[in-house]
């Protein structure tokens, strides 16, 4: 007969309409964006603290061996791509969420603001933060035209014997812009992650190298880019210099680097030149080119046991950055019988002995060039099918042979089966980066636009002024000043004020004239 | 083909005139330090000129003129310790700034570079831009009262960088040889000059706040302490000097991202430096944000501007000392 209640009459349960504009509200109220700020803020430290895949995958592998218990875990939570990971985006799509929901209806409401008149004056101006009144012998008509010739860059309505006058759209405005830039600097980091690529290479002086795929050691594609399809432009490096501190207590730093290049846009263009610096890229056709870092490619000829030339060319060695160009290499020379050869070698630029006798680079420049060989016979393992880095040797099917004496240009060492190893010179190489970002005019333009929607919204202080002139009992003329500021600080109440003496002064100036005149 | 330059380049008789100017320029801060913390100790408490309507000729009443103004508001208490010995003071301060931009130019001709290349420049020219954003607000918004607060910060990081940050003046490493820096790196420092000059008001203005309670419950309160401007004019102080500062630091932010894409081949790539700029950013953009919204001004504002300032220390300091990344010439 009684049905029990469904509902509690003190606690009506929320349509999920009803959920969804309270969460809506929540989401997009200031307290909210508040707590996404300081968690954007709090997000991106671990990707400051620990090694980050996009600012160098060698860091995180080493961070592996030196921590293999820790590391797994870490990286479950995305600790070691912080910035690419679902809990930060989580983060910062909020973020812009909630500013979107906050910035739009502003937006919308401060365009209805800008189209329509400046409010009526309202009844008693001195509940306005600043108000002051005068009286004036002059007619309400003279008093409200010297009022609109001073408030000159407001907008101003008519409203009998009053006006309205409202200035500093523009805050508002900066405001709107400064927000939705930030969104539209997030859209161009996204397209051009999409769009973009990047890729390293060396390039040894005097070579050249087509802008494909295969020319790169490293190559780091957008999801949306075709490798097949990317710049068609060649580029060859004629000649690099670098200059070097010589004295004093920073002998040693780098003072320049510069590359003089040759390069085409595409296969039909004529060959143009270019001084490949840093800070100082080559932009060709949508891509731009960088000198990031350099070192020494020592050239080596190798004669087999007939006297035959089996090998002549420069092999790229590291840096070990100890600032002085200690380099290691590795020479492989695979056309050779009956067994391969392989070498590993240091290179210094500026060989000398240090006080423990040992055979060191005291400078970065080449002084006094010298390898050092490791010479090992047997199979180098190239045919196996497996790729293999030019920087490293693999040794399990070779049999070391001994250690060359420190050679300098021209010297020759002779191995065991006759064949001869010749150290012929050196040649400066240059390690480059390719990058092609579609989106990095757009960051650039929201970028300019956040700053100076920025300085808007900070500097610009709307205020509404109203002007009231009414002949009072006596004759006499009654000027009501009222001015309304939403922006905190004495600086705009000042400006109200300067408003009315000024105003004041032209009556009286004209009170006093009209005084002379009767007289 | 590597060619050797000729010389490091530098002038030794510029370089160890700019090495005394250091000396003479924490003499002289320090004299103007003692003079402000004299003037704060045994200043008279009065009202500072000024900054109300009052000194245009009208509050609440009768003005010149027969005009009559009235505020809905009344203006906040704005009365500071004052003494003749605190106007000698900013005296000296303006002969301490003086001899801190004839430093930073003797090193930069010098070295015949820009003159911020390294940390111990980088702290030279930040107290220069400190002492100056202080000297502005002291004419500005009368905030003379600053004085001892702002100092005590300049002298200590002037310790640290004689003490720990010396290097002789040369030549900077390729990467850093481009007019960027004069763009990038001065838009930064004059930025944390400001938010230095705002973070030593933001930490007076917890003290007088504190101190504005005790007096409130009817505690006695002595010494500095009770002399302290009223916490409302610092909070005022505080947040000007970060609104300006923060559009400085936000352009600084973007001329780095231009000069990185420039010379690094992206204009943002997580680089420790970049993330904690970035952070900086975040937390005093939130402090913007805090102000605006209901029941987190005043103090808990104050708070979030006093992370924002530790997070610029941090990336001043730490980033460069304890991480390694593209930013690292300490």
């Amino acid at each position: 007969m009684t049905e029990p209640p469904r509902t509690e009459p003190s606690a009506p349960a929320l349509s999920p309409l009803g959920w969804a504009r309270w969460a809506w509200r929540v989401l997009t109220s200031m307290r909210t964006a508040l707590v996404l700020l300081f968690l954007l803020a709090l997000g991106a430290i671990p990707g400051s603290l620990l090694p980050q895949r996009v600012v160098s995958v060698e860091q995180v592998q080493n961070y592996y061996l030196e921590n293999p218990d820790l590391a797994p875990l870490l990286d479950q939570l995305f600790l070691f791509d912080v910035y690419a990971s679902p809990w930060y985006s989580a983060i910062y799509l909020l973020l812009f969420i909630s500013l979107a929901g906050c910035v739009l209806p502003r937006a919308a409401a401060h365009y209805r603001l800008m189209r329509a008149r400046p409010p009526r004056t309202p009844r008693r101006l001195d509940r306005m933060p600043y108000s002051a009144t005068l009286e004036v012998d002059a007619a309400p008509e003279q008093v409200l035209a010297e009022a609109r010739e001073l408030l000159k860059g407001h907008r101003i309505a008519d409203h009998g014997d009053s006006l309205s006058a409202e200035t500093g759209y523009l805050r508002e405005t900066g405001n709107v812009v400064f927000h939705l830039s930030l969104l539209g600097l997030l859209v161009s980091l996204a397209c051009g992650s999409f769009f973009g690529y990047r890729g390293n290479m060396l390039l040894v002086e005097g070579d050249a190298f087509a802008n494909t795929l295969t020319s790169y050691d490293a190559f780091h594609p957008g999801t949306a880019v075709d490798p097949a399809a990317i710049q068609p432009f060649w580029m060859r490096l004629d000649d690099f210099e670098a200059s070097f501190v010589e004295e004093g207590g920073m002998t040693g730093q780098a003072e320049s680097y510069r590359a003089d290049v040759t390069y085409r846009e595409s296969p039909e263009e004529p060959e143009r030149t270019h001084v490949l610096a840093v800070n100082h890229p080559l932009r060709v056709d949508g891509a731009q080119v960088y000198l990031l870092g350099h070192g020494y490619a020592p050239t080596f000829r190798v004669t087999d046991a007939d006297g035959q030339v089996v090998f002549d060319q420069a092999v790229p060695f590291l840096d070990r950055g100890d600032g002085n160009f200690t380099s290691d290499g590795v020479v492989k020379v695979p056309d050779i019988a009956p067994e391969q050869l392989g070498f590993t070698g240091v290179f210094l630029p500026s060989a000398a002995t240090d006080d423990s006798g040992d055979l060191v680079s005291d400078f970065p420049d080449a002084r006094n060039p010298m390898v050092v060989l490791k010479g090992f016979v047997g199979d180098l393992g190239l045919d196996s099918g497996n790729p293999q880095s030019v920087y490293q040797l693999h040794t399990q099917r070779m049999e070391e042979v001994g250690d060359s004496p420190p050679l300098a240009v021209g010297d020759s060492w002779e191995l065991p089966d006759g064949a001869t190893i010749e150290f012929t010179g050196y040649r400066d190489y240059i390690s480059l980066q390719v990058t092609s970002d579609p989106a990095r005019p757009y960051a650039l333009a929201s970028a300019v636009a956040a700053v100076l929607g920025l300085l808007c919204t900070l500097f610009v202080q709307p205020r509404r002024t109203w002007i009231r002139a009414r002949r009072g009992e006596d004759g006499r003329t009654v000027v009501e000043v009222g001015g309304l500021v939403k922006t905190e600080g004495t600086a705009p109440l000042r400006r109200f004020h300067e408003l009315t003496t000024q105003l004041n002064r032209r009556l009286r100036r004209s009170d006093r004239q009209a005084d002379m005149e009767k007289e | 083909m590597h060619v050797l330059a000729a010389d490091g380049a530098v002038d030794p008789v510029l370089s160890d005139l700019s090495d005394n100017l250091v000396l003479w320029m924490i003499v002289v801060y320090a004299v103007a330090l003692f003079l402000f913390v004299f003037e704060a100790a045994y200043g008279r408490r009065e009202s500072l000129k000024g900054t109300r309507l009052v000194a245009v000729g009208a509050e609440d009443g009768e003005g010149g003129d027969g005009v009559r103004v009235n505020l809905r508001e009344r203006e906040p208490e704005a009365k500071a310790s004052r003494h003749f010995l605190g106007k000698v003071g900013m005296a000296v301060t303006v002969v301490g700034l003086v001899l801190n931009l004839a430093q930073i130019i003797t090193r930069g001709l010098a070295a015949d570079r820009w003159p911020w290349g390294n940390m111990f420049e980088f702290v030279i020219a930040i107290c220069l831009c400190g002492v100056a954003a202080f000297l502005f607000a002291a004419l500005r918004y009368r905030a003379h009262y600053l004085g001892a607060f702002v100092l005590v910060p300049v002298l200590l990081l002037l310790g640290v960088a004689v003490r720990w940050l010396y290097s002789e003046s040369g030549p900077v490493v390729p990467a850093l040889d481009s007019y960027w820096i004069a763009i990038h790196v001065s838009a930064l420092i004059l930025a944390t000059g400001a938010f230095m000059v705002s973070g030593s008001a933001t930490i007076t203005y917890l003290v007088a706040h504190r101190t504005e309670a005790r007096k409130a419950l009817g505690e006695q309160v002595s010494a500095i302490a009770a002399k302290l401007p009223s916490a409302e004019l610092l909070d005022r102080v505080a947040h000007r000097m970060i609104v300006l500062a923060f559009p400085l630091w936000t352009f600084g932010v973007i001329a780095g991202a231009i000069w990185a894409d420039e010379a690094w081949g992206r204009y943002w790539g997580w680089d420790p430096k970049e993330v904690w700029s970035f952070i900086t950013w975040v937390v005093y953009a939130a402090y913007l944000h805090a102000r605006a919204t209901a029941g987190w001004q005043g103090k808990k504002a104050a708070w979030v501007s006093l992370i924002g300032f530790g997070c610029l220390l941090f990336n001043f300091f730490a980033v460069n000392y304890l991480f390694s990344g593209l930013h690292s010439y300490a």
